[in-house]
Parts: structure tokens; C-alpha cells; sequence
């Protein structure tokens, strides 16, 4: 015979898959299943005029080797590895900054950043076209000061995409290095100082190695999605650049090409994946810092 | 040694002060006689005016708010009802499942949005209203799952206990003891849902049907096509509603002090 305890013990484990129930069903159903069926449709060949054919092929993955997607990759790396150097330069001393001020100046500051974050991206991107276009506010700013004699014209040029890349990601790295600069334990930093190193030292032999979980996870924070922001290169770029996101969303609505779109989308999932088990394996945690 | 905190609060400042200038810019050119943006003629609400005359613009904005508020709710239930049983007991496969029905928010957005378009079009579900709430539903979910699960994280589980011991059934120990205790984490979770579903484009474009319209979607396709003051009008309301959805549920999920008894 069950003890009582044994008995309420079973019933709660009832209870509580009742109440996963829903969760469970909806992300088998909707996540997993989708998953899924796009590593199916990436082997499968496009159809003559519409659709998919049902017939094995690899040959979806051997064609990104092509040249023009291979180039699109390593722009989109190159572009993705540019953007995130920047933001590392902005934004850690951001957040190390941040973290040093007063807890009461700290929350202001969170909040002061949190609003842009709220903000939709397509509006502030918005914002940048009416600082960069021709004869814009950027543009009118240099001629008054006599800076430039003619407008820059960089609207739809790689530094304002890079700009505009750096805009929608710096709050993610800037969050990351807050966490972990929030958490460190400043005793050792003035440890270290009363040893006789300097501030400078100091903070490399200590602050540094110690923020570096925080730092990690802010680069992949910013790395991964800037390899799928389309529409930054789309309404920044004009057509000039084209990223990896650019073309899965290309093969997918326009070209009709599906299966290729799916083989293209799972190679940028096995990247990022590969990114976040090299997090987990360098700083020996299954969570990124600083999310939510 | 004044410089040294000096120095570090002008860098906040001038880099937050980036941060807001595109957003002042389009709002600032909202009230421009001009139609050319770049020049600045004088003050005018003549483009809320239009704004308020285009009838496919409150039919996006329509849109949206049914958008939101169904799949802000359905995952409002979804992800309490899911963090709370997550929280009770370690289940078998649990963390797997934590991973998978967080993974939307993870995921780089394209990817989502092309899977989702994919599967909706395998079973056959037709593109528009029905497509649209299920994929903001399923990247919903994420948030409030995971700011009820820190929540319930920070709780004493003894208060549940307790009730039980009383002799409170499974339901109304739910009912009166964990639901009032989580309610700031719920809402707080819903309306960061809701403000996500209200300003997604990229999932929605991929899952959209030709005649529904949001009004991140017809942003998106002003910016592309051309846009007039009419689209700064626009994104000022819409910034005006997240900020206020935004700020509220922040307010509410605020650290208390009475939280440290609880």
C-alpha cells in the first residue's frame, strides 16, 4: 500500500504534467515539428514550376559552395564580425560604466536604455535614413560647419548599415557586460590595486578575466542575429548589400526555391549552434548572461 | 581625480543621447509643413489628420491589436500554466522541453519566420489572421515562461505547501496562494508579449496572408517604397503605445521591498 505521502506525491506529478499539458503540445506541435520538417524540405528538390518534389537530394547544401553564396556568407561573416568589434568598443565600457554608477543613477540608466530597446527596430532604422540621406540631417550639419562642401550621400552605403547594425545590437552587449560587471566582487580589483598594480593592470589581470562570461555572451547576443537582420542591409543598404538573411528571404518569397532556403537557414542554425557550445564549453554554463 | 568620474558619465551620456536621436528625429519630422523630410517648413498635425483619414491604416491597426492581445493572452496562460508545473517537479525530458519552448526567441528571427511559413503552408492553414496568431503565440510564450519561472524561482515554496497541509486542494492551493504570488510576473510577462507582437515584422511578413495587414508590415513597406510624414505620424503613435506598454509592465514587475519577505 502507497503512503500518504507517496499518494500526494503521485497526484501532484499528475497535476503537474496537466499543467505542462499545453506548453508541451503547442512546442511539439509548433517548434519542434516545424523544425523538423524544414531539415526534410532542405533535402528535397524544387519542383519544375511550383512546389516540392519528394526526391532525396544533397544537393541544396552543394550549391551554397557555389560562388555567389559563398561570397554572400562571408560578407555576411565579415559584416557580422565588423559590427560586433564595434560594439564590443562601444559597449563594454558602457556597461562597465554603468555598473560603477550609483544604484540609484544605475536604474535610471537601465531605463533610459531600455526605451530605444521597446522602440520598434523599423522606426529608429527610419531614424537613421533621415540622418544619412542625401542632403539630410547629417549632411546639413557638415556643409553648415563647412565640413564637407557636397552631401556624403552614405545612405545605402556599408557604413550606414554597419551604423544601423551597431544601433538594433549595442543593448544586448551592453546588458551582458552590465550583469557581470554588476555581480564581480570589487574587493579583489582593490586587492590587486593595493598590491601595487596598476589601474590599468588591474584591471586586466582581474576585471577583465572576470567579465569575460559577460563579454562572450554579449558577442554571440549581438553575432547571431546580426547574420539574420535582412531588413537593416534591406532599408539601409538598398540593394547593394546582400547578407545571408537577405537571400534565405529572397529563395523563400521570391524565388520560390524552398528547399534551398531551408538548407541555407539550417547551415546559419549549425553556426549559431556551434556558437553557443563554444560559449558553454569556454565559460562552463548553460545560460547566457544577462537575457532577460 | 574629478576627471576620472567625469570622463565615464559624458561617454553615457553622449552615447545615450544616440540612442534617442533617430527616435526624436522621426517624431520631431512628424510635425513638418514639408513633405521632403529633410527640410524643416514649420509645425503641422496635418499628417495625424491624414493618419486618422486612412481607412486601410485603422484596418492594420485593428489587426494589430487583435494580433496582440489574442497571442499576448494565449501566451499568458500557456507560459504560467508551463513554468508554473516546470517549477513543481523535475520531469523527465523537462529541461529538453525548456530548451525547445524557448528556442523561438533564440533562433535568429528569419528562421523562424521561414520555418513557420514552411510548416503553415505543408499543413495547408491559410495565410492571414489564423497563421499570424499561432507564430506570435509561439514567440510569446518564451516571455512570459521565463519571467514566471524567475519569479517562481524567488518564491518559498513552503507557502504552497503549507496550504496543502491545511487541506487546500491541488486547484485552490493554485488559485490562492501561487497565482496571486506570481500575478506581477503574469502581467508583467504579457505586456512585454503583447508590446513584441504589437511591433514584429519579420515573422509577420513571412506568415502573413495578402490581405491582412499589420502596421509593422505596412511600415515596413512605406520604408521600402517611400515614405511620407504620414509614416512619422505613424511610428509616433505606435512608439507612444509601447513605451506606455513597456513602462507598465516594468512598473509592475518592479523589485518591492515586501518582495523579501514572500
Amino acid at each position: 500500500m502507497m503512503s500518504k505521502k507517496n499518494r500526494q506525491s503521485a497526484r501532484e506529478s499528475g497535476a503537474s504534467r496537466l499543467l505542462v499539458a499545453p506548453m508541451y503540445l503547442i512546442t511539439l506541435f509548433f517548434v519542434l515539428g516545424p523544425l523538423i520538417y524544414m531539415v526534410v524540405l532542405s533535402f528535397q528538390q524544387r519542383a519544375e514550376v511550383w512546389g516540392v518534389e519528394n526526391r532525396f537530394t544533397i544537393g541544396n547544401y552543394l550549391r551554397i559552395f557555389e560562388p555567389v553564396y559563398m561570397n554572400t556568407f562571408i560578407q555576411s561573416l565579415k559584416l557580422a564580425l565588423l559590427s560586433t568589434a564595434l560594439i564590443v568598443l562601444i559597449g563594454y565600457p558602457f556597461g562597465y560604466f554603468m555598473a560603477k554608477l550609483s544604484t540609484k543613477w544605475r536604474s535610471r540608466a537601465m531605463f533610459a536604455l531600455i526605451i530605444p530597446f521597446w522602440t520598434s527596430s523599423l522606426m529608429r532604422l527610419y531614424g537613421w535614413i533621415i540622418v544619412f540621406r542625401a542632403n539630410g540631417v547629417l549632411d546639413t550639419i557638415l556643409m553648415r560647419f563647412g565640413l564637407t562642401d557636397a552631401p556624403l550621400k552614405l545612405l545605402y552605403t556599408y557604413p550606414a548599415v554597419v551604423t544601423g547594425m551597431i544601433y538594433v545590437l549595442l543593448p544586448f552587449m551592453i546588458y551582458a557586460v552590465y550583469a557581470s560587471v554588476e555581480k564581480m566582487d570589487w574587493s579583489l580589483i582593490e586587492a590587486a590595486r593595493d598590491l601595487g598594480a596598476s589601474p590599468v593592470r588591474a584591471f586586466v589581470t582581474v576585471c577583465l578575466p572576470l567579465t569575460l562570461p559577460g563579454l562572450f555572451s554579449g558577442v554571440i547576443l549581438t553575432f547571431i542575429p546580426s547574420m539574420g537582420l535582412y531588413f537593416i542591409a534591406d532599408i539601409l543598404g538598398g540593394n547593394k548589400i546582400v547578407l545571408i538573411g537577405n537571400v534565405i528571404q529572397e529563395q523563400l518569397m521570391k524565388a520560390h526555391d524552398w528547399p534551398f532556403a531551408a538548407a541555407l537557414a539550417i547551415v546559419l542554425m549549425l553556426l549559431t549552434s556551434l556558437l553557443l557550445f563554444l560559449y558553454g564549453k569556454i565559460t562552463k554554463s548553460d545560460s547566457l548572461e544577462g537575457l532577460i | 581625480m574629478k576627471n576620472r568620474t567625469v570622463l565615464p558619465n559624458i561617454y553615457l551620456i553622449v552615447i545615450l543621447c544616440l540612442f534617442y536621436l533617430p527616435i526624436i528625429l522621426v517624431i520631431l519630422y512628424s510635425f513638418n509643413v514639408s513633405r521632403i523630410s529633410s527640410v524643416w517648413e514649420g509645425f503641422t498635425l496635418d499628417w495625424y489628420r491624414e493618419l486618422l483619414r486612412d481607412r486601410s491604416m485603422f484596418e492594420a491597426l485593428r489587426n494589430s491589436l487583435i494580433l496582440a492581445a489574442l497571442s499576448s493572452a494565449a501566451a499568458g496562460v500557456v507560459g504560467t500554466l508551463g513554468a508554473t508545473g516546470m517549477a513543481r517537479r523535475r520531469m523527465r525530458g523537462g529541461k529538453a522541453m525548456e530548451y525547445l519552448s524557448t528556442l523561438p526567441i533564440m533562433i535568429p528571427e528569419i528562421i523562424l519566420g521561414l520555418v513557420l511559413l514552411v510548416f503553415f503552408s505543408a499543413l495547408g492553414l491559410p495565410f492571414g489572421m489564423v497563421t499570424l496568431v499561432i507564430a506570435h503565440t509561439i514567440f510569446c510564450i518564451p516571455y512570459v515562461y521565463l519571467m514566471v519561472k524567475a519569479r517562481l524561482a524567488g518564491l518559498d515554496k513552503s507557502y504552497v505547501e503549507a496550504a496543502r497541509d491545511l487541506g487546500a486542494s491541488e486547484m485552490r492551493a493554485f488559485y490562492d496562494i501561487t497565482l496571486p504570488l506570481t500575478a506581477p510576473a503574469i502581467v508583467s510577462g504579457v505586456l512585454l508579449s503583447f508590446a513584441m507582437s504589437f511591433d514584429d515584422v519579420i515573422i509577420s511578413v513571412f506568415v502573413t496572408g495578402a490581405n491582412t495587414n499589420t502596421l509593422p508590415i505596412k511600415i515596413y513597406s512605406q520604408l521600402k517604397t517611400g515614405v511620407t510624414p504620414k509614416t512619422n505620424a505613424l511610428c509616433a503613435v505606435i512608439f507612444l503605445v509601447t513605451v506606455f506598454l513597456g513602462g507598465l509592465s516594468a512598473w509592475i514587475a518592479r523589485p518591492r521591498k515586501k518582495d523579501i519577505n514572500i
